[in-house]
This record gives C-alpha cells, sequence and structure tokens, in this order.
C-alpha cells in the first residue's frame, strides 16, 4: 500500500511543472548565455596564466637553471622547512584535532574559530603577530632569549615557525573531519576491552584517521611549501639560511626573470604532484 | 527450554546486583537487575524501551544518574569503563578494522599488562575455541557475519569477564547463519560461569540464549521470569504480541472475565478480581453469519481489518467489540471470501482461553 502511494508521489512529481521545465532546461535549450559567457571567462581567468607560464619557459635553458647553486640551494630549504613545519603540524596538530572532535568543553566553538584564523589571517599579518610573540622582545621571546638563548626571528628554524603557524589550520580541520566521521564506538569498545582513553586513541582511532592525517600533512605541506608573506616578516630573505623557494622567485624576478620562471615551474610542478596524491580523496565525485 | 527460578538468590555476595537510573531529558531508565554468576538474562524489549541504554550504563559507557551497581561484591559506579571486569560484543561487533582477527582478540589481555606473546596464544587459543583457527590472520572485513560474531564474543570473553554483555548478538545475521550461530552462542553461554546479559528485541532470541528473560517497556521493567513462564503468561501487549497471543485485561468473577473495553470473555478457570486472558489466535473460528449450531461460549461480532500471511496461514486482524488476532487457512479464508471490511462473527471456546490474575 505504502509502496505503491510513494511511487504515485514520485511520478507526481516528475510530472509536476517546475521540476519539469528545469529539466527541460538542461536537456532540449542548453546552457543559457549569461550563464556561459562568465563561466567560460572564469576557467580562461585560472588556466590562462598557468598556460602563459609553461609558453614563456626557457625550455632550452631550464636544465642549466634547475641545477645551479641558488635554486638547489632554495629548493632544498624549502623542502626541509616545509617538511619539518608538516612533522611540527602534525604531532601538535593532531592531539588539537582531537580535542576539538571528542572532548565537549566549555568554548569549544571559539577555539575551533582561533584555530581556523591563520586559514584567513593574511600571512603577512601572521608574520607581524609571530614577531610580537617570539621575537626577541616578543611576549615570549624575550623568555625564550634570556632563559634557553634560543632566537628564532631571521633563522631556519623560524622558517619552520612561520610555515607551520600558516599550515597547521589546514590539518586540524582536515584531521578534525575525519575524526568526526571515524566512528566513536570502536573507542568504546577499546575501552570495554581495558584500554585507557590514550591506548584507545595510539592503538584504534590513530591507525583508522592515518588516511585522514596523511591528506591533511599533505595539504599542510603544500602550503607550507608556497608560504611567502609570513615567512618574509618572521624570518626575513637570507639565501641559504631563510630563502625559500617563494622568497626566491619573488627576488629573482626582479634580477633574472627566467630564473623566476623555471623556479614557478619547479613549484608549479610539486602543486601537480600533490593534487594528483590527493585525487582519489577530493576529485572523486560524492 | 530449562525452567529456572523466577527470581534469583536474594543478597547473593557473587554475581551482579544493580538498579540502573539513567535520566537523559524526557526519557528515565529505572531498572533493576539481579543475576547470579552462570545465569543468563535477557533484556528484552521494544526498539527505544532502554535496553541498550541499561546496556551501556553496566559497561560504563553511558552515567548512572541513581540507583547502584555492584559487581561480585564490588561497587562499579564510578569505576571507568576500562577498569570494570565488563567484556562487551558489540551489535554490530566493532572489531577494529585494521587489526587481524588474532590481534582484536589480543587486544584486550595486551591492555591488562599481558606481553604480545602471551596475549596471542591465549587470543589463539580462544579463536580455536571459536572453530576459527583457520581465520586468525584474516581482517574482519574478510570475515563473514558469523565468523565476525565470533571474534567478537572471543575478544570480550579474553578479558575474562566477570559481566559479559550483548547487545543484539544476533541481529547483523542473515536467517540462515542466524540459526547456526545462535546454537553456538547458546553452548558459549552455558559454559561461561560469570554473568551473562544480553539485549535484544527477538523474543526467539531471548528464549533460546537466556534462561531467564527481564522484560523492559518505556524504561520500566514490566515483567520478568523464566522463557515458559512469560509465554504462558503475558503481562503486556507487546509480550503477547512476541509470543502470539490475544491478551486481555478485566474483571474477572467465576468463569467470566468482563473486560474494561465492555465485551465478556468466558473461560474455565474460576477467578475474581482483575484478570488478565490469553488465547492463541488459531483458537478463534471465523464465520459470515451468525453461528447458530456452535457450542463455543465466546461469540462476538466484528469486522475485518486487515489481512496478512503469516508462515501458512492467514492472519486477520479483526476490530469491532473486540479487537482480535485470528489465524485461519487459506482455504478458510478463500471460502469466507474475507477482505478488509468484511463483517464476520468470531467464535471461541472457552476451554481455549487461558485466564490468570492480574
Amino acid at each position: 500500500m505504502s509502496l505503491t502511494d510513494g511511487a504515485g508521489a514520485a511520478a507526481g512529481t516528475l510530472r509536476g511543472g517546475p521540476r519539469r521545465r528545469r529539466v527541460r532546461m538542461s536537456g532540449d535549450r542548453g546552457v543559457p548565455l549569461p550563464l556561459l559567457v562568465p563561466a567560460l571567462i572564469g576557467l580562461a581567468f585560472l588556466v590562462v596564466p598557468l598556460i602563459a607560464l609553461l609558453v614563456r619557459t626557457p625550455w632550452r635553458s631550464l636544465p642549466e637553471q634547475l641545477t645551479s647553486a641558488e635554486v638547489w640551494q632554495a629548493l632544498e630549504l624549502s623542502l626541509i622547512c616545509a617538511t619539518a613545519a608538516t612533522a611540527v603540524s602534525v604531532v601538535i596538530g593532531v592531539p588539537l584535532a582531537w580535542l576539538l572532535a571528542r572532548i565537549d568543553f566549555p568554548g569549544r566553538g571559539l577555539v575551533r574559530a582561533l584555530v581556523t584564523l591563520p586559514l584567513v589571517l593574511p600571512p603577512v599579518v601572521g608574520g607581524v603577530a609571530l614577531l610580537m610573540a617570539l621575537g626577541r622582545n616578543g611576549i615570549v621571546g624575550t623568555y625564550l632569549d634570556s632563559w634557553f638563548g634560543v632566537t628564532l626571528p631571521f633563522t631556519t628554524a623560524g622558517v619552520v615557525v612561520a610555515e607551520a603557524f600558516v599550515a597547521m589550520p589546514f590539518l586540524v580541520i582536515s584531521v578534525e573531519g575525519t575524526l568526526r566521521a571515524a566512528d566513536p564506538r570502536y573507542e568504546e569498545a577499546a575501552a570495554t576491552l581495558g584500554a585507557s582513553r590514550f591506548t584507545a586513541f595510539r592503538r584504534v582511532t590513530l591507525p583508522l584517521i592515518a588516511p585522514g592525517i596523511a591528506a591533511g600533512a599533505v595539504l599542510a605541506w603544500a602550503r607550507a611549501l608556497g608560504e611567502f608573506g609570513a615567512t618574509i616578516t618572521f624570518a626575513g630573505n637570507f639565501p641559504g639560511r631563510t630563502q625559500t623557494m617563494p622568497l626566491a622567485v619573488y627576488l629573482a624576478l626582479q634580477s633574472d626573470p627566467e630564473a623566476a620562471i623555471a623556479l614557478s615551474l619547479v613549484l608549479l610542478a610539486v602543486s601537480i604532484a600533490v593534487l594528483a596524491g590527493l585525487r582519489d580523496r577530493w576529485m572523486t565525485p560524492g | 527450554m530449562i525452567e529456572t527460578f523466577d527470581a534469583p538468590a536474594d543478597a547473593a555476595p557473587d554475581g551482579l546486583d544493580a538498579r540502573l537510573v539513567v535520566d537523559r531529558g524526557t526519557f528515565r531508565l529505572d531498572v533493576a537487575l539481579a543475576v547470579a554468576p552462570g545465569e543468563v538474562v535477557a533484556l528484552l524489549g521494544p526498539n527505544g524501551a532502554g535496553k541498550t541504554t541499561a546496556l551501556r550504563a553496566l559497561a560504563g559507557l553511558a552515567p548512572l544518574t541513581g540507583g547502584h551497581l555492584r559487581l561480585d561484591g564490588a561497587e562499579l559506579d564510578r569505576t571507568p569503563p576500562e577498569s570494570r571486569p565488563v567484556g562487551v560484543v558489540f551489535q554490530d561487533y566493532l572489531l577494529f578494522p585494521h587489526l587481524t582477527a588474532l590481534d582484536n582478540v589480543a587486544f584486550g589481555p595486551r591492555c591488562q599488562g599481558t606481553s604480545k606473546a602471551e596475549a596471542r596464544a591465549r587470543a589463539a587459543e580462544w579463536l580455536d575455541r571459536m572453530g576459527l583457527a583457520d581465520h586468525t590472520g584474516a581482517k574482519p572485513r574478510r570475515l563473514s557475519g558469523g565468523q565476525a560474531q565470533r571474534v567478537a564474543l572471543a575478544r570480550a570473553l579474553a578479558i575474562r569477564p566477570r559481566l559479559l554483555l550483548l547487545d543484539e548478538p544476533l541481529a547483523a545475521l542473515d536467517a540462515r547463519t542466524r540459526l547456526e550461530i545462535r546454537a553456538q552462542l547458546r553452548r558459549h553461554l552455558a559454559e561461561f560461569e560469570a554473568v551473562a546479559v544480553l539485549v535484544t528485541h527477538d523474543p526467539l532470541d531471548a528464549m533460546v540464549l537466556a534462561d531467564r528473560l527481564v522484560v523492559v517497556e518505556h524504561g520500566q521493567v514490566v515483567q520478568e521470569g523464566s522463557p515458559s513462564g512469560i509465554a504462558r503468561h503475558p503481562r503486556t501487549d507487546y509480550i503477547a504480541q512476541l509470543v502470539g497471543l490475544n491478551l486481555y485485561r478485566g474483571e474477572a468473577d467465576g468463569h467470566t472475565v468482563r473486560l474494561d473495553s465492555g465485551p465478556a470473555i468466558t473461560t474455565t478457570e474460576v477467578l475474581s478480581g482483575p484478570a488478565f486472558v490469553a488465547f492463541p489466535p488459531s483458537a478463534v473460528t471465523l464465520h459470515r453469519g451468525r453461528p447458530t449450531g456452535s457450542s463455543a461460549r465466546n461469540v462476538w461480532r466484528c469486522e475485518v481489518a486487515g489481512l496478512e500471511t503469516h508462515g501458512d496461514q492467514i492472519r486477520a486482524d479483526l476490530t469491532g467489540e473486540l479487537p482480535i488476532a485470528a489465524d485461519l487457512s487459506a482455504a478458510a479464508a478463500a471460502e469466507l471470501d474475507l477482505h478488509p471490511g468484511t463483517e464476520v462473527w468470531a467464535t471461541l471456546k472457552a476451554t481455549q482461553t487461558h485466564a490468570y490474575p492480574a
């Protein structure tokens, strides 16, 4: 009885007016111009610059450009710093994500907003803020300097700090989402088997959310690799010490545009590789 | 079916002694449970009755808002779940998907501080006992439903619990596997020397697996006793439906029970005061006209509200003077030309009824 009712209702919807018009619009009359034109402009806007980069690439001198000492120095520094920043993000970001996903504490919404803030904050502002906190005269930096003799600004460690500040929110948001999607009852099952909350996290939750952590880490790594504003503000631009790829690109553009293009090409290749690595996670519909 | 006492030994130092009170907004669970070691008790009730909440409270996964919880004389009210000697078989098993069957079972002993080698040896022993020696290296996704159920049972038993909880242990299985696993589970529960509490909405599971049933509705215990006692003397509509009986409540006076809703039922028992009358749907006979030659003492005029197949029988839902479920053969149904709205006369012999004090 209810089955035929349901089928009848569904058929009614299909036969109904608005539904039918919409179906016909995409099927028979095509896409309306006021939508098609901006859509194509939008697509071109995103793709043309990338094509231009490929067109203007000095392919003949490329091997020479890419093997120059400055490029290698910047590339090596970038890879090391981005990887270190990602490691820092994972070590402190995953527990933070767990806290946000699993513990219902007062002010959780505010904490989540604060964690997300660096995502939308202009990176330069992040750099200034880091200087105020961790600079030689910063509210924390003063003590780092006088107690431990540690100074972060304008050092390679400073680059890692700046990149981690900007990249960690990506990891936290990604891991928190994975944790929320993961069934918390596995942790309950572990508890009934005698596992403390930390044991349950380490032996059950962590392996279950490993793919989410990996995706978040790749995302954070890509963000760290391209980081410019916070890095140049907090760590400066010293070749071999704090000059990462994006800084080198910017600097080279003024003196040696061909080198800048070559460096950009390397970063583009890395980005495409990241996208390819994450395609199973994001590019599959649904 | 094993006949057991309707009430367990009072104030036994061993076993489970609990009054579970959980307040959750408009829902309140208040269930008293006393279970002796070696006894299997089933919490039976409809969905939303609070059975699973009771189970979670026993495991420490839902905090008690009142009452008490003692196991083998030890207070467990404030003990966190990981420190309770309680093993749980979850409804969908919750086997850790990244661990093999062996490591799933070894997980508990490992958490209790057993060395890795010893935990695995113990796990292998349990899996062997469950007939799963060939599947120790399999990940849960490669196990069939019945195998996963047995791994979950082995995992819960491997921590040597003093209280074993099973949440709808057979609900996730298909009908054929269910029959086989039910028999195996019954054997394992019979061997288990501590307290076992299972939660189910399936009366057959409850009656086969448990020594004693505790029927929970709306967060309260409405009836408890041996499976056969409950099947014979249901005290709520829910249980009557479960065991397939028509059940009415009324005021008895001699051979007659006058129902609260008006009509009277003639019975063979002599009672007085509040009483239940129960009879199986198969005891009811239907006629198109008012029966004249029938010796039946009970005759009611009814109307067919619905018809459905029930095994090889047709179950007719009747409304009218008395709402009745009546079973008749397909041939009889065709002969009577029954369809919703048909007026029928239902007769019932007094000897087919069963009356007992309410």
